[in-house]
């Protein structure tokens, strides 16, 4: 029998649509293969396993239906669930229990997607490789002394792990593809306002953006169309059509279209190996006929120091809510000590050292005197920056680039150096700050390890994205005879 | 270049409502340096001068919906998820000094 959890998105709805299989059954597979394999990964924080087979059985009941119907999904911790817990990472929101949905969970479980439980990440999606999540760090199924990326690590080694075949993940800096990029796996930030953040715990209001996370352009393009879409509840969501994802991601192909490669995110800071396998990748666009061009993007060499006082800036303030009263923990109430003593200590309790650090960043750039040097000049830099891809995309359809500097780092290596950490977002950063939309997708391997090349696209063409991923995806896998995650080391179940 | 001092660190703790211990202090004022000094080139950018600030990547009108009452969260479900709740509401630790 075929093993279900090795199926796509698009394989396992046909598969319960056409009732060859239950997706009860599918997603009691997917139960199995975590309870086999997530002691080693570590990718989820809690598994509903009770609340994945009562959405399957309203799908084999026939009470929903649709593209996705009957999809096992990992969805992030950052994303508000009702009666589920929600941690963000974070000690400060443990045994939480949101009484509502995010716009985001409402929408899968309106497509008959099945929710198996939320993953690790980074406490407030601060980090790139989840070992700043509180309950301990997620391992790359590629090698299980390496992180997986982050913030989004749990989403995207559920996927690569075949835990899931769909993830949610939600990108600020980079933190969906990142991941993307470092698993072998095809991660999406659609344009800023694409999906609804209602009910996403803030981290940087002007950056976050849920997309999804999958092992295929095509079951990505339709995680993309079933969470997309303008929402009431988030005024800063885009009041219009979900672009064309899923047509494009069928159309797959590059003929005409102009490819632009970045200057300023290849050479210096990128592992040769991860240029090589780049560069291959942009040749192979060129024999799929599409025309490739270099292009300029002066400022994007400010990307990392302006992001890193924005995001921290609007951190600060946004943080501000986790305040000891409404939700979440509460310590040194000892019936003497005032409000704002007990709020400072049960700040400094429930929050991690990466999350107080930026704290004290944000603080900091926000503070008078500071304010115009620091803040004031990062938001006239992004400016810059917006304005260089407008330029850009004069010149090209679409930009491409490494999706991040190198392969998956071992666990450990930059956690006691911030800026390296940093640095790991480099080329993901600039999309963040303009709003367009960009996709990681698999290109190949270094040193046994996954390479990710990222496609950025103007706002609101995140079709682009599909129709370039699409065509590369299906010559890369005519070339390698199958997925590149097909190479990936099987991952033993945990010995008892 | 900017130079942190412990006593920065600790008032900008206090404006963040974190009690930071001692050993926290003295390791973020360090690291502090070490991240601003990196992020300070961002000053260097001259011709950001006369550029108008982005605040948001997409542009936006203020958005209104109309004035009509809709049902909100039940207050039983909001308290549940609260430290502490008495009489329906939530119950905070005292906020004014006793000498007042």
């Amino acid at each position: 029998m075929t093993d279900l959890t090795r199926l796509t998105a698009v394989e396992t709805a046909a598969a319960v649509a056409s009732r060859d299989v239950s997706a009860v059954e599918v997603a009691r597979a997917h139960l199995d293969r975590i309870a086999a394999v997530d002691g080693a990964v570590h990718a989820f924080l809690h598994v509903d396993a009770d609340g994945a087979l009562a959405q399957a059985a309203r799908v084999d009941a026939g009470e929903v239906t649709g593209p996705l119907a009957g999809v096992p999904l990992a969805l992030k911790d950052v994303i508000v669930t009702r009666g589920v817990p929600t941690t963000v990472g974070s000690r400060i929101l443990e045994g939480w229990r949101p009484p509502y949905d995010a716009t985001v969970t409402t929408r899968l479980r309106d497509a008959g997607v099945v929710v198996l439980g939320k993953t690790n990440m980074d406490e407030f999606a601060m980090g790139s490789s989840t070992e700043h999540s509180a309950y301990g760090p997620t391992h790359n199924p590629w090698d299980l002394t390496r992180t997986p990326g982050g913030s989004g690590g749990g989403s995207a080694a559920a996927v690569a792990a075949y835990e899931a075949p769909l993830g949610v993940g939600t990108d600020t800096g980079g933190s969906i593809r990142q991941p993307a990029s470092v698993t072998g796996t095809v991660g999406v930030k659609p344009t800023y306002g694409g999906v609804s953040r209602f009910g996403l715990v803030a981290f940087s209001s002007s950056l976050d953006q849920a997309g999804p996370c999958a092992r295929t352009v095509l079951d990505a393009a339709l995680l993309h169309e079933a969470i997309g879409g303008h929402d009431p509840a988030d005024s800063t969501s885009i009041d219009a059509p979900v672009p064309p994802v899923v047509e494009a991601a069928r159309r797959a192909s590059v003929q005409g279209l102009r490819v632009a490669v970045v200057r300023e995110l290849t050479g210096e800071g990128y592992e040769a190996g991860v240029q090589e396998r780049f560069d291959e990748a942009v040749a192979l666009l060129s024999e799929l006929g599409a025309t490739v061009t270099e292009v300029s993007c002066p400022h994007f060499v400010h990307a990392l120091p302006a992001y890193y006082l924005i995001a921290p800036s609007e951190a600060s303030s946004n943080l501000a809510r986790f305040d000891s009263v409404r939700y979440g923990l509460r310590v040194g109430d000892d019936g003497d000590r005032s409000l704002e003593e007990v709020m400072s200590l049960t700040r400094d309790a429930g929050f991690g050292a990466e999350v107080k650090r930026r704290i004290i960043l944000g603080t900091y750039a926000l503070s008078s005197g500071y304010y115009d040097a620091y803040y004031g000049q990062a938001q006239k830099v992004r400016t810059l920056i917006t304005r260089d891809f407008t330029a850009a995309f004069e010149q090209a359809d679409v930009l491409v680039s490494p999706a991040s500097p190198g392969v998956a780092f071992p666990l450990g290596a930059k956690l006691d150096d911030p800026l390296a950490m940093y640095r790991q977002d480099l080329a993901t950063i600039p999309s963040n700050l303009y709003g367009g939309p960009a996709m990681s997708l698999p290109v190949g391997l270094s040193e046994g390890l996954p390479v990710g090349l990222q496609v950025m696209a103007p706002t609101m063409r995140d079709d682009l994205l599909y129709q370039v991923g699409g065509a590369l995806e299906a010559a890369l896998h005519d070339r390698w005879g199958g997925p590149l995650l097909a190479s990936a080391p099987e991952l033993e179940a945990a010995r008892a | 270049m900017p130079e942190i001092t412990r006593e920065e660190v600790a008032h900008l703790a206090r404006l963040s409502r974190l009690a930071l211990d001692d050993a926290e202090l003295d390791g973020l004022a360090a690291q502090l340096d070490v991240i601003l000094a990196a992020v300070a080139q961002i000053s260097q950018v001259t011709d950001a001068a006369d550029v108008p600030p982005t605040t948001h990547a997409v542009p936006l009108e203020n958005v209104t919906r109309p004035d009509v009452v809709r049902p909100s969260l039940r207050r039983e479900d909001v308290l549940a998820g609260a430290p502490a709740a008495e009489d329906g509401r939530f119950r905070v630790p005292r906020i004014l000094d006793d000498s007042a």
